[in-house]
């Protein structure tokens, strides 16, 4: 419970600081009860968790803690005629049945609010600070941007927390990414967390919770904040996080979920004490110097595969150990790449701007930044621009912003997952190369046989313009 | 969920690093509402050809006519990374797994085998080298008994393996998490009224008239 234990006397980390804040009990083997304030859900890992509610005759344990949108599945073109693909119109609509009869709140296809579900609740002061965040969704780390201990879980687990409002589970160890100096111009928060995978590897942060911190972390925006948290995940943590500051605050102030009037100061009062103390003990240190970065692309089959742009495709006889050597050749012989070829001279076949790490606003403007007064390479088959939400797509417009990417030959979409997993109809076909913006470049990820690149917004959109990877940088001088 | 006592098998060795669940199972069975029936699409990309279930990759492990019907896995490390779908162990369960080793799991997905009645053991990895080594020449039979927390070979070779008590306590008796949490409803409903009282604007009804 709350303060029980007396015996602690080095400092907290955050991470501590939450955990602490939300055990409800803890078990002799460790094992803790832990209150969760809010639920996200979304179409994909829901279904079964409702229908063990339904087959149990059990109810939700607090409805006000949930909230519900589809992402995943939907349509990124006109949605007036509804889902075609039958499977995913049945996924969306059990969503709506379930959000129905259970009385959660739910943004659905045709609501404004609706979009990717990592993007609409920081969006509308769904998530806080100092709050427990969950949903089944790997990159719920996100919103760690905010001060709030995230993370993403199975579906089981779903159903439990829609039963209980709690979850067993286990404290991770504390680890801190310190990132010193500024980034320089051209390089973005994208840019950064790659380079913080390809330092640290996929399962760098395997057991632990990652508390990002230092000048460069300070100086990004909360969205960039956002980018970085959202990848935690692929260092292996399942939580990332950022300690709320004045940024954070003014942020949140005044979105429709976020508390008003007294109760906001009050709240702020508390946020105010969620930060590491400074002789907190952390587990594992790595520091950074932003200034030292280039833009990053991934070359290989998964995020740690990670280069600057002014490198070359590694020949995999110079990998630091045997499992790596087996596996960088895998790498090179499925994205169809040979050692010793600069990144700067593969060609890209199409482009992808989105997802939960790279469709809010602020992406969109660094990528109609580079794109304005250009147009697409013709050798580049289709760029896709796909907001994170209805009010960021509202937003772009209000500032001119589709009018850039379509001026470039750029389709410009209804908000939703789309090209990141390709679960709707917008997907890679076998041997085509794109450069994307979302988060994993796993074998088939963006469909069977596609070959996806790691990028930052800014990144993608020059590749649109040049037909291939180039240093944004040199485009734009 | 399965209850998991011992398990009587042949080692499916596969060979390769961070296999993430999009491997496992890949996006377009997600879109099924059941926990039932994933099975024939495990490693889908890797099992069969042109995306086709009819037409089985010889060279893929699964389709050794030595490894078939077998159920334990013996793979390389953070096996289950990425994505949190909880498809990946309902593919594995489904498709009779009901073990893997490996030098280590990623966490989300540990968590969903728990839930899932899958024994995950993770061993040092020159354990697993020999383990692999062993493969190389015939197929290894391993018993495997979670009481005992210990894994053995036909040859007699044993290696012992810990798991938290709270997860082995689950697995040996196939429990449902809820029902024992609810039995904690009280302890809740504490700690939910501390909250409201202190940080009121957690609660949606409070935020939205303060
Ligand atoms: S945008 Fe991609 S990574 Fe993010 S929630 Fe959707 S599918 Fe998952």
């Amino acid at each position: 419970m709350l303060g029980t234990d007396t015996t602690e006397m080095a400092g907290k980390t955050l991470y501590d600081k939450l955990w602490e804040q939300h055990e409800v009990l803890r078990e002799a083997d460790g094992r803790t009860l832990l209150y969760i304030d809010r639920q996200l859900l979304h179409e994909v890992t829901s279904p079964q968790a409702f229908s063990g509610l339904r087959a149990a005759g059990r109810r939700l344990w607090r409805i006000d803690a949930n909230i519900a949108t589809a992402d995943h599945n939907v349509p990124t073109t006109d949605r007036a005629a509804g889902i075609t693909d039958e499977t995913s119109r049945l996924q969306v609509e059990t969503l709506d049945r379930n959000c129905a009869e259970f009385g959660v709140e739910e943004f659905g296809m045709l609501d404004q609010r609706q979009g990717i579900v990592h993007v609409i609740a920081p969006e509308q002061g769904l998530t806080l600070p100092g709050m427990t965040v969950v949903c089944g969704d790997s990159h719920t780390a996100t919103h760690g941007a905010l001060g709030a201990l995230a993370f993403g879980i199975g579906t089981t687990e779903v159903e439990h927390v829609l039963a209980t409002q709690c979850l067993w589970t286990r404290k991770s160890k504390n680890m801190r990414v310190w990132v010193e100096g500024s980034l320089p111009r051209g390089v973005s928060a994208k840019d950064l967390v790659l380079a913080i995978i390809g330092e640290i590897g996929t399962a760098g942060g395997t057991g632990h919770a990652i508390e990002f911190a230092g000048p460069a972390i300070e100086a990004l925006s909360i969205e960039g904040r956002m980018t970085l948290c959202n990848m935690a995940i692929e260092a292996g943590a399942r939580s990332g996080m950022v300690a709320p500051d004045a940024l954070t605050f003014a942020y949140l102030q005044g979105r429709p979920y976020a508390p008003q009037g007294a109760l906001w100061e009050r709240a702020v009062a508390f946020w105010q004490g969620l930060h590491s103390d400074p002789d907190a003990h952390f587990d594992r240190e790595v520091r950074i110097d932003a200034s030292a970065l280039s833009p990053q692309v991934s070359w290989g089959t998964s995020p740690e595969m990670v280069l600057p742009i002014d490198a070359c495709i590694p020949d995999p006889a110079t990998a630091p150990d045997p499992v790596r050597r087996e596996a960088w050749q895998r790498a090179l012989r499925y994205m169809d790449l040979r050692p010793g070829t600069p990144i700067s001279e593969l060609q890209v076949d199409k482009v992808f701007i989105g997802s939960c790490t790279n469709g809010r606003i602020e992406d969109l403007r660094a990528a109609a930044e580079v794109v304005r007064g250009k147009r697409k390479a013709d050798s580049v088959r289709a760029v896709l621009v796909v907001p994170g939400s209805g009010l960021v797509k509202a937003q772009a417009e209000a500032e001119g912003l589709d009018e850039i990417f379509r001026a470039a030959g750029f389709e410009w979409r209804e908000p939703g997952c789309s090209m990141c997993l390709a679960m709707n109809a917008d997907r890679l076909e076998p041997g085509e190369r794109c450069a994307a913006t979302s988060n994993r470049n796993f074998e088939g990820r963006q469909g069977a046989g596609g070959r996806t690149h790691l990028v930052s917004p800014a990144m993608a959109a020059a590749a649109a313009i040049a037909g291939h990877f180039v240093d944004v940088r040199q485009l734009s001088a | 969920m399965q209850a998991f006592t011992t398990v009587d098998s042949v080692l499916i060795p596969l060979d390769r690093a961070n296999v993430d669940t999009d491997a496992i199972i890949p996006k377009q069975f997600l879109k099924t509402i059941e926990r039932q029936g994933l099975g024939k699409f495990l490693f889908f990309d890797w099992r069969y050809r042109n995306g086709n279930l009819g037409e089985e990759n010889p060279d893929f492990v699964l389709n050794d006519p030595r490894y078939r019907g077998a159920q334990v896995l013996l793979t390389r490390q953070n096996f289950g990374c990425g994505s949190s779908r909880e498809h990946a162990p309902w593919a594995l369960a489904d498709y009779g797994i009901r073990a893997i080793i490996a030098p280590s799991f990623a966490d989300i997905f540990a968590n969903n085998c728990v839930q899932n009645g899958i024994l995950l053991i993770s061993l040092p990895q020159e354990q697993i080298d020999s383990l692999f080594a062993a493969t190389q020449t015939e197929p290894v039979q391993v018993h495997i008994d979670l009481a005992a927390e210990e894994l053995r070979l036909d040859s007699g070779r044993r290696y012992a393996f810990s798991i938290a008590p709270g997860a082995k306590h689950k697995l040996l008796h196939g429990l449902d998490d809820i029902e024992l949490t609810l039995g904690h409803a009280a302890a809740i409903r504490a700690y939910e009224q501390q909250r409201r009282q202190q940080m009121p604007w957690l609660f949606r009804e409070e935020a939205r008239h303060g």
